[in-house]
């Protein structure tokens, strides 16, 4: 007799009830599955109501069960959320995205070629990166996760740089401190990533309520996945913001995926990541996150709300990560390949493509050229960053910056420890240097 | 300072709410923050007044949620504000500890300096208060611990002032531990006799307006030939009233601070006396009091003259009932320093 049984029959006052049954989720679709998105409810485009910015956030709440959708299965923009933007602001979005997906590309390639230890691509994810850096001011703070490589190519932050620091070169502005891609860059007004989830998103509200208590106008925003709304970070951020009516822009990136876990480990199965901010009473939208328009309006109408004291609002791009969480993973291990395939939103850049080219302002001939062209860009960045060397081969970091910024000033353990390290060197290369 | 500074009687609760005060007028982004801290001034009182003071978006009463708190202090500190958030007790800290390890101790080192973390968390902490295990931690070991923290514990009321202004001041993250058995007097560990309150101690006079005492300076509470005594918070007054009591001649430390250590006051303390003692409430395993033995041993190996002693709390949850069996009192340090005298 199992355990189990031993202790239901000790229960006798309760024997009638059937046996407690703990539920574990599982995703639809395994390797090897055929994909079947039928479960999937996807509104029409333009069919979502834009309520006013500065509406009670209640009227947000049905949108948090929607789907905001700009661009439609014609290519046309449709509806009370398109942002009417100019066809060059449009080439402008498009080209952001494409050069995000090229710089992946490359750099992934590298990984694999031993220049690097670790790579993270946005592949289908793009939008959730460019359309919100396009709808935010320069100057607002933006506190990302670990996928938003878009925001610093949408801000114009030197390629050079964000691959000197993909290598841990000696040009490296983070001294080769960090995983490749957990980039900072105060000068984009981008914070230094952690690594550690969700812990972004309480500094942020922080960042916002400074902003408020100083009377800025600058607002913050910050970007998690889905899987990470269960830390409890995500929650101290919502109620922080709420109770201080923070001016902060939320962005939960729905891409099904945390690593192998799929969104059911973090709630989806019971209702959307958008529906978080119902409970907080704060404003919530779910957007098409694969359509650049929607992710744009969404943002913008945020933003506005935002800066004019209206507080936070939580945005849920329901998107697909297209390729593995990272180049330490492979995806074919625990889900099926046909979902990208099949994913019913499409791909970002395609859609925005599509949408020029209906527009009369795009064609194909200009965009193999475009994508030739950025490959190129990207191409001499990589060839000028390797010029500084790549990780394990030479042209590091002076060794003494091992022991520098862990605090202001260098106290005397860490002197002796930076002595000893030298020794260590001189042992190991009597002819070593110190640079 | 007496002879610049003209002196007010406070206890330790009104020197660090003095120190608030004079750092909030001199600086307008300092702003204090934590559960209860605003218009009803913390449970301990430590904010009283400064609300009314200096208003609402600068004073203000925050959710329940530690790592909130944190979490916005590091946000805040990155905007360019100098955040005093308070954790109501110690023991409540560890929902923060994320924000505290992985983010404020890290920040300026993985961003390389574009990023810090200026802010000082306040917190209560030790026993002797009939707290239980939940109201009277001493966690000091966690945070000193970890690369990129400073942690510093006053033992008296002038020290807490200036301290506490050092600590806000400075460009990192500080955890300032205050010992709440000694808020209101020096408690000497014999706790069936009174506390002498701090009125009538020396160290309860505190210079008026703004002064600062360096992190990283230990004070030489007494000196003396017998033993080196090395303690912090509540200890140093248990420990100097029981070699005042046993009429030892002991040249009693003060650390003040943890990291960064004073170990050449210590040093040359260990290598006059040969003897060295160290006290603290935490728990033994892996206490602050390991480090110390361990770098005393270091330093100091070649004019020991009797093993180093270390008198601790018990490696048990802080108990209630229990308390004073737990408590590392005069019974405890009396043993230590007659094997020391022996040796």
């Amino acid at each position: 007799m199992t355990d189990a049984g031993v202790l239901r029959m000790t229960e006798g006052a309760r024997s009638n009830l059937p046996p407690l049954q703990l539920h574990v989720p599982e995703p639809k679709f395994r390797p090897g599955d055929a994909v079947d998105y039928s479960h999937l409810v996807i509104p029409a485009a333009g069919a979502q109501a834009r309520p006013d910015e500065g509406c009670a956030a209640s009227e947000t709440h049905p949108l948090c069960l929607d789907l905001v959708r700009v661009l439609g299965d014609d290519h046309r923009a449709v509806g009370p959320w398109d942002p009417k933007l100019d066809p060059e602001t449009l080439r402008r979005m498009l080209r952001l995205m494409a050069l995000t997906r090229a710089f992946d590309d490359r750099m992934y390639r590298g990984q694999r070629q031993g220049k690097t230890s670790f790579y993270m691509k946005c592949t289908g994810e793009e939008a959730t990166s460019i359309a919100p850096a396009m709808a935010l001011a320069s100057d607002d703070m933006v506190f990302p996760s670990y996928r938003q490589q878009g925001i610093l190519i949408a801000r114009g932050y030197p390629m050079v740089d964000m691959i000197n620091q993909i290598y841990s070169n000696k040009a490296d502005k983070l001294k080769g401190r960090q995983l490749p891609i957990m980039y900072s860059a105060r000068e984009a007004s981008f914070f230094s990533i952690s690594g550690n989830l969700a812990t972004q998103y309480p500094q942020a509200v922080g960042w916002a309520m400074a902003s408020a208590i100083k009377g800025d106008t600058r607002i913050a925003a910050a970007w998690l996945g889905e899987g990470s709304t269960a830390e409890g970070d995500f929650h101290s951020a919502m109620t922080f913001a709420a109770v201080y009516n923070a001016p902060v822009v939320f962005n939960v990136v729905n891409n099904q995926w945390a690593i192998s876990s799929f969104s059911g480990f973090a709630g989806a199965e019971r209702t959307t990541f958008a529906a978080r901010a119902i409970g907080y009473g704060i404003a919530g939208l779910r957007v098409d996150g694969n359509d650049p328009l929607a992710v744009y309006a969404a943002t913008r109408w945020a933003a506005n709300r935002a800066r004019a004291n209206g507080g936070p609002t939580l945005i849920e791009h329901f998107t697909y990560r297209a390729e593995g969480h990272s180049t330490s993973d492979d995806p074919g291990q625990y889900r099926s390949q046909a979902e990208r395939t099949e994913w019913p939103l499409g791909d970002p850049i395609n859609r925005l493509a599509r949408h020029l080219e209906a527009l009369g302002e795009w064609t194909p001939e200009a965009h193999a050229a475009m994508d030739l062209e950025l490959a190129e860009q990207v191409k001499a960045a990589a060839k000028a960053a390797e010029g500084n060397g790549v990780l394990g081969h030479g042209l590091h970091h002076p060794f003494r910056t091992l022991f520098e910024d862990v605090f202001e000033e260098l106290p005397w353990h860490l002197k002796e420890q930076s002595e000893q390290a030298i020794r260590e060197r001189r042992i190991k290369w009597p002819e070593w240097k110190e640079d | 300072m007496s002879e610049t500074f003209s002196m007010k009687k406070l206890n330790m609760i009104e020197a660090i709410n003095d120190a608030l005060d004079v750092m909030m007028a001199r600086d307008a982004n300092i702003v204090v923050m934590g559960e209860d801290v605003g218009y009803f001034g913390g449970v301990f009182r430590a904010t009283a007044g400064l609300q009314k003071k200096y208003g609402r978006t600068r004073v203000f009463d925050t959710p329940i949620s530690e790592c909130g708190i944190i979490g916005v202090a590091v946000g805040m500190g990155a905007y360019g504000l100098r955040p005093v958030p308070e954790i109501q007790f110690a023991d409540y800290i560890y929902p923060g500890l994320d924000q505290l390890v992985s983010e404020a101790a890290r920040l300026r080192y993985r961003s390389a300096g574009e990023y810090t973390a200026p802010i000082t968390v306040r917190s209560p902490f030790g026993g002797g208060i009939f707290g239980g295990q939940t109201h009277s931690q001493s966690p000091e070991a966690l945070f000193t611990h970890v690369a990129g923290l400073k942690t510093v514990i006053p033992s008296t009321p002038h020290d807490a002032k200036g301290l506490l202004i050092a600590a806000i001041e400075d460009n990192d993250p500080v955890i300032f531990f205050e010992p709440k058995r000694i808020y209101n007097g020096p408690f000497n560990g014999y706790y069936d006799k009174p506390v002498e309150p701090w009125s009538r101690h020396k160290d309860g006079a505190v210079p008026e307006g703004y002064y600062r005492i360096p992190l990283g300076k230990a004070r030489v509470v007494r000196e003396g030939e017998a033993m080196t005594v090395l303690a912090y918070g509540t200890m140093v007054h248990v420990a100097e009233a029981v070699l005042a009591d046993k009429g030892v001649d002991a040249e009693i430390i003060d650390l003040r601070t943890l990291v960064p250590l004073d170990i050449e006051t210590i040093e040359a303390s260990v290598k006059k006396t040969g003897k060295c003692l160290i006290v603290h409430e935490a728990t033994r395993t892996g206490g602050f009091g390991a480090e110390l033995s361990a770098l005393v041993q270091e330093h100091c190996f070649y004019h020991l003259e009797a093993p180093i002693e270390r008198v601790t709390g018990f490696d048990t949850p802080y108990p209630h009932s229990l308390e004073w069996a737990y408590f590392p009192g005069p019974v405890r340090i009396g043993e230590a320093v007659d094997r020391l005298l022996k040796a």
